[in-house]
């Protein structure tokens, strides 16, 4: 007997994530997945925001990693709440996780969510954890040729990071290939050259954010 | 590596589904898997042989339809298909584009066998 399914295979994870984005939506809440390769510079990135945004809203911050409480303790340490998701294996965040780690912030009191995906440039793309928007960061050291390697990420997400800037001159990284690259999958995505350490770039990144921010409030 | 979890999700709702319709084996499995997502087909089957072990889908056969990426563009209303990596509009050369086919990671349908 022939039986017609015609459902998603992550359909549990689409219910959660739809749960998941409409509580962000009454809270008034932007939420960011932050996706990257190990090293790129994730969590010092996440901290440039916080200190360019901070005054203005109120931030919190999800870190995901296989192991360990490193990141959490680094951004609690600026006074910002954190919640470690030890995920215990697993390559990427799934939105049970996120609901879960929901719980224990204070959701009504804030503007922005930081999540701090697994660093991973391929699995967590496939699983919609109810953000409102996903930004990739590239580090320079990683080279230009990464979207071409690992398109996926690059097109599903709205905005595309290009850390370490100040890195260029001992890299041979070709900005150029790399816009052009990024440009052909994902036209729409504004892409923002940053040093997170130097600050470098920071500016525009957090203008771009703070105007998520504010459509959804 | 996700295809094991991806696949997890497809024994569960396979299952479910045959035993709702009274089957008491699963001979077939037909997903749709969009070429824009990260799941790699080689890794389904090595996933699928895995998981199906002890369960009704044992003896089941898994067929993957890989569907090809396909855009249109919002400002001149153009309809192409493309490859992994290139979305922009071919006719205006638009970057204002959505994807409309190429994302699917679907379970579309089973055959299942019923008891006499």
């Amino acid at each position: 007997m022939h039986i017609e399914m015609n459902q998603p295979i992550l359909a549990k994870n689409d219910g959660i994530a739809a749960a998941n984005r409409a509580l962000f939506a009454e809270k008034g809440v932007f939420v960011l997945n932050i996706l990257a390769s190990p090293g790129s510079g994730k969590t010092s990135t996440i901290l440039a925001i916080i200190e360019a945004l901070r005054d203005e809203f109120n931030i919190a911050v999800i870190e995901g990693d296989i192991a360990s409480k490193v990141d959490s303790e680094k951004i609690k340490a600026q006074g910002i709440p954190a919640v470690q998701v030890n995920t215990g294996g697993a390559c990427h965040l799934d939105s049970d996780m996120i609901r879960r780690a929901v719980e224990v912030l204070n959701v009504d009191t804030l503007d922005l969510i930081l999540l701090e995906n697994v660093g991973n440039l391929v699995c967590p793309t496939d699983f919609d954890l109810g953000e409102n928007a996903k930004m990739v960061i590239l580090s320079v050291p990683e080279g230009d040729d990464k979207p071409l390697k690992y398109p996926g990420v690059f097109q599903a997400s709205q905005a595309v990071v290009l850390n370490k800037v100040d890195a260029m001159p001992v890299f041979n990284f070709d900005e150029r290939a790399f816009r052009t690259s990024v440009r052909n999958l994902n036209p729409a995505a504004p892409i923002f050259p940053v040093s997170a350490t130097t600050g470098q770039g920071i500016e525009d990144l957090a203008e771009w954010i703070g105007q998520g921010i504010r459509s959804v409030q | 590596m996700h295809e094991l979890g991806i696949m997890t999700g497809v024994v569960e709702a396979v299952e479910q589904a045959a035993r709702d319709a009274g089957a008491e084996k699963v001979l077939k499995v037909n997903l749709a898997v969009g070429v824009m997502t990260e799941a790699l087909e080689d890794a389904l089957f090595f996933a699928f042989d895995v998981l199906k072990e002890n369960t009704l889908l044992a003896q089941a056969q898994l067929e993957v339809d890989m569907v090809q990426p396909k855009s249109v563009c919002n400002d001149c209303g153009t309809e192409f298909d493309h490859d992994r990596f290139h979305v922009l509009c071919p006719l205006c050369e638009g970057a204002n584009t959505t994807l409309i086919a190429g994302r699917e990671l679907k379970i579309e349908s089973i055959e299942v066998d019923l008891p006499d």
